[in-house]
């Protein structure tokens, strides 16, 4: 057997101190030549732990082979059966918890770097042409896909390889969901991998209906009565959280969600855009998940100093750590244990700072992370301009209140099972509305699995 | 893509548009309102739905030019079309879950300021087919800004116009009007406003003179208008609501109109003009 290889081959990036001034995207991905020796430190495990990690079982050593082997296609293809949007999941996906955190490697050396071999494969059949999506002859149903997201994108792309008749209903001007209006290009280039992916989608015969907000252009019930004969609800947690403390309606706070999409979806980062956007000279932004981080790293780009505000350690954010490590080298600056208690303005109702106390790390909470506590009398203020609430969102609770039948949870979320099946007949759901925010992958899975239910209902050989 | 089938302008600067909307005509109801883009690079804009035509698929939007994108609005002919046209969006008016029987005993004062006589149209012509007694002020600057006069009279039982200037109808503000209706022993069991914030802030303050409930419609900024990003939020009974999906029509004497104002001036250049033009749209300075 070789020699056991350590070390990760390192993937190139962009200089941090060019790309803060740019949106385009940081990492460079591995060339061929890099991602065969890395795929070559894979020691192929029988019992493959990395497989076990990914939410969507990827058949990683067998993909991880076929690299070594130069085959791509076969890589490519292998990668396809369980996963509809590789070139997304290898960029975002929180590979450290899930394959590379399990890879067998990273006991006592470094895990595969599997996400970025992921992308180098999509990344390959894209330049290649190599596509796993045609059009297949009609099996005469129709289904109804609402939400553009992950979760949408991957019950379309099953269901139009089955042969049903797919439209696509998004609220939005531009398909994509979070893919769009949230991830920034700098992590995920919009024209080379989400338009792409749409692109593939439509090849395949699916139709996408842009301007459509079901509940209220049409309803569910409607689109029965226009001849579909299931409807799947992928429509995310889209609502943003406030803080509810004294000031936020100041202008200068925005939500993350409000910054991203004027950046992202409307492009105002681009001056052709017609869009405004204010970052101020000082931005905080109160929160440690990917859209902390995404925020944050936007608001340096358009030309502001940052301060992320988070109330407890590095070590329980839920951001990426790769994120979290681009951020630092960007220079973000991280005010940690921090919790705001107020935001602070002028006469003429503008943001002038942050007041915030101090917290420490006390007993675990049910989410096993260490419950911040209060430090009496630690109150500090963080002088800024603008303030960027990035807080988690709920779902949107339109849809399930204009469709009769549909149980909704207390977080106004669709109720379904784990195949997608919701309590009413016909109507599958998965992705952010079902679980609350959480991960493409997860969304992606959840959209692919009501794609067999929704088959399974249909009464149509799964392929 | 959605196409325009009719234009023509209604004043100097206030056009009127029919646009091809099939799903949009059949679905839209009185209050709310939609988000169009002019081109690829343009912002999403809330517009207010003057009028639809279910049969026809089209529906009817009015736009003042007063900043960069209400300009590129108005400056699209009939056979061009918007890159996207989406809605309604927002709750519709509370009438409309009203019984039939209900609204035929019921009288309604609608105070209609400037560019808000458009969202104030579709709802007195519901009410008028519903059997309702409507009336409606509409207030202008000067004479040739008072639009859709001849329609409103079609579909209320009385029009009452006022001027700033006086150049036409009554001379001064429809807080002014509605007083004077009021004192004169004239009685509703609703109103509702629509206009420029200011004057929705004025007319709530009378109108609590005289116990007369009051709804309003807010045009606060907005991105999406879908509840995606809160950039439409005010302060409603206290608490934060989202304007576009909570809205547009509120209780009046709940809002703060004060912060909305503010908010709405979030995006303007430093020298926003004082009369309170909307120039949402303009670059930050
Ligand atoms: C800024 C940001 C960064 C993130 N970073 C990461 C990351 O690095 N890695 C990761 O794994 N996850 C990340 N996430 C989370 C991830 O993006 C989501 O979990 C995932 O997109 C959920 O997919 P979805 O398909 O369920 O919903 P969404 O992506 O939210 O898509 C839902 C779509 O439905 C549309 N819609 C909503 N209501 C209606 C309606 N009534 N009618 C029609 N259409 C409707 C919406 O407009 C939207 O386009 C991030 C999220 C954000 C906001
Ligand atoms: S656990 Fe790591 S070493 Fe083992 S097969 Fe998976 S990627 Fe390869
Ligand atoms: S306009 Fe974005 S939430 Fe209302």
């Amino acid at each position: 057997m070789a020699k056991i290889q350590a070390n990760r081959i390192p993937v190139r990036s962009q200089d941090p101190a060019e790309r803060v001034k740019n949106f385009e995207e940081v990492s460079y991905g591995y060339n061929t030549e890099e991602a065969v020796l890395e795929a070559a430190r894979c020691i192929q495990c029988k019992n493959p732990r990395c497989v076990a990690g990914c939410p969507v079982s990827i058949q990683i050593p067998q993909f991880i082979k076929a690299i070594v082997e130069g085959n791509m296609e076969s890589a490519a293809t292998i990668i396809a059966a369980d996963s509809s949007l590789p070139a997304v999941c290898g960029r975002v996906c929180p590979q450290e918890v899930q394959c590379e955190g399990a890879c067998i490697m990273g006991i006592k050396h470094e895990p595969i770097s599997i996400g970025k071999l992921e992308r180098y494969v999509a990344d390959w059949a894209k330049e290649n042409q190599f596509s796993t999506s045609e059009k297949v002859p009609s099996n005469g149903k129709k289904v109804a896909v609402v939400g553009s997201g992950p979760a949408g994108l991957a019950c379309a792309t099953d269901l139009a390889r089955a042969g049903c008749d797919v439209t696509v209903f998004e609220a939005l001007h531009k398909p994509g969901g979070v893919l769009v209006y949230g991830i920034p290009e700098f992590r995920l280039p919009k024209e080379d991998v989400v338009e792409y992916e749409i692109g593939q989608l439509q090849k395949m015969g699916v139709t996408i209906e842009t301007n459509v907000v079901v509940g209220r252009t049409v309803t569910v019930d409607q689109l029965f009565e226009e001849g579909f004969h299931a409807v799947f609800i992928g429509s995310g947690a889209g609502l943003p959280k406030f803080l509810n403390i004294p000031g936020e309606n100041l202008n200068g706070v925005v939500s993350a969600n409000e910054f991203l999409t004027r950046s992202n979806l409307m492009a105002a980062y681009d001056p052709e855009s017609e869009t405004p956007i204010y970052v101020g000279r000082k931005v905080v932004v109160v929160g440690g998940g990917n859209v902390a981080m995404d925020a944050a790293r936007t608001a340096l780009r358009l030309g502001a100093e940052v301060v992320v505000a988070y109330r407890r350690t590095e070590k329980e954010m839920p951001a990426r750590i790769e994120e979290v490590h681009h951020a630092k080298e960007e220079g973000v600056v991280f005010q940690l244990l921090t919790n705001p208690t107020a935001v602070l303005g002028n006469e003429r109702g503008w943001v002038t700072g942050l007041q915030c106390v101090q917290m420490e790390l006390g007993e675990p909470d049910e989410s096993g992370r260490r419950r911040p506590v209060e430090i009496p009398d630690s109150t500090f203020d963080i002088s800024c301009d603008v303030v960027i609430i990035a807080l988690g969102t709920d779902s949107n609770p339109l849809i399930g209140r204009t469709t009769p039948g549909l149980e909704m949870n207390r977080y106004n979320g669709i109720v379904a099972d784990e195949n997608g099946v919701t309590s009413r007949e016909g109507v599958f759901a998965g992705g952010d509305v079902v679980t609350g925010a959480a991960t493409v992958i997860l969304a992606m899975g959840a959209g692919r699995k009501a794609a067999k239910s929704i088959l399974e209902f249909l009464k149509i050989g799964i392929l | 893509m959605y196409d325009i089938l009719k234009k023509r302008f209604l004043a100097p600067d206030i056009c009127l548009m029919e646009v091809l909307a099939p799903r949009i005509a059949s679905s839209a109801k009185p209050g709310q309102f939609l988000i169009v883009r002019v081109s690829e690079v343009g912002e999403r804009i809330p517009l207010t739905i003057c009028d639809y035509n279910p049969l026809a698929g089209s529906v009817t939007i009015v736009t003042q030019q007063v900043g960069a994108s209400s300009r590129r609005i108005c400056a699209l002919e009939e056979g061009d079309a918007f890159v996207d046209f989406a809605g309604p969006l927002g709750v519709p008016s509370a009438f409309i879950h009203e019984e039939d029987e209900a609204l035929k005993q019921k009288k309604y004062l609608f105070i209609a300021g400037g560019l808000g006589t458009a969202p104030v149209y579709p709802q007195v012509k519901y009410l008028h087919e519903k059997g309702a007694h409507v009336e409606v002020i509409i207030g202008a600057k000067t004479k040739d800004l008072v639009i859709m006069e001849e329609e409103m009279r079609q579909v209320a039982k009385e029009v009452y116009v006022c001027t700033d200037d006086g150049s036409y109808g009554f001379k001064g503000l429809v807080t002014e009007k509605m007083k004077e209706l009021l004192d004169a022993g004239h009685t509703y069991d609703q109103a509702v406003a629509i206009g420029p914030m200011i004057m929705m802030k004025f007319v709530t303050l009378s109108a609590k003179e005289y116990d007369l409930p009051l709804t309003v419609s807010l045009n606060t900024l907005m991105v999406d208008g879908t509840g995606m990003c809160g950039a439409c939020r005010v302060t409603v009974g206290g608490q934060t609501k989202f304007a576009c999906v909570d809205g547009p029509e509120f209780d009046a004497y709940q809002v703060n109109f004060d912060e909305a104002m503010r908010r709405q001036g979030m995006y303007k250049t430093q020298e926003a003009d004082a009369d309170h033009k909307c120039r949402i749209g303009l670059k930050n300075g």
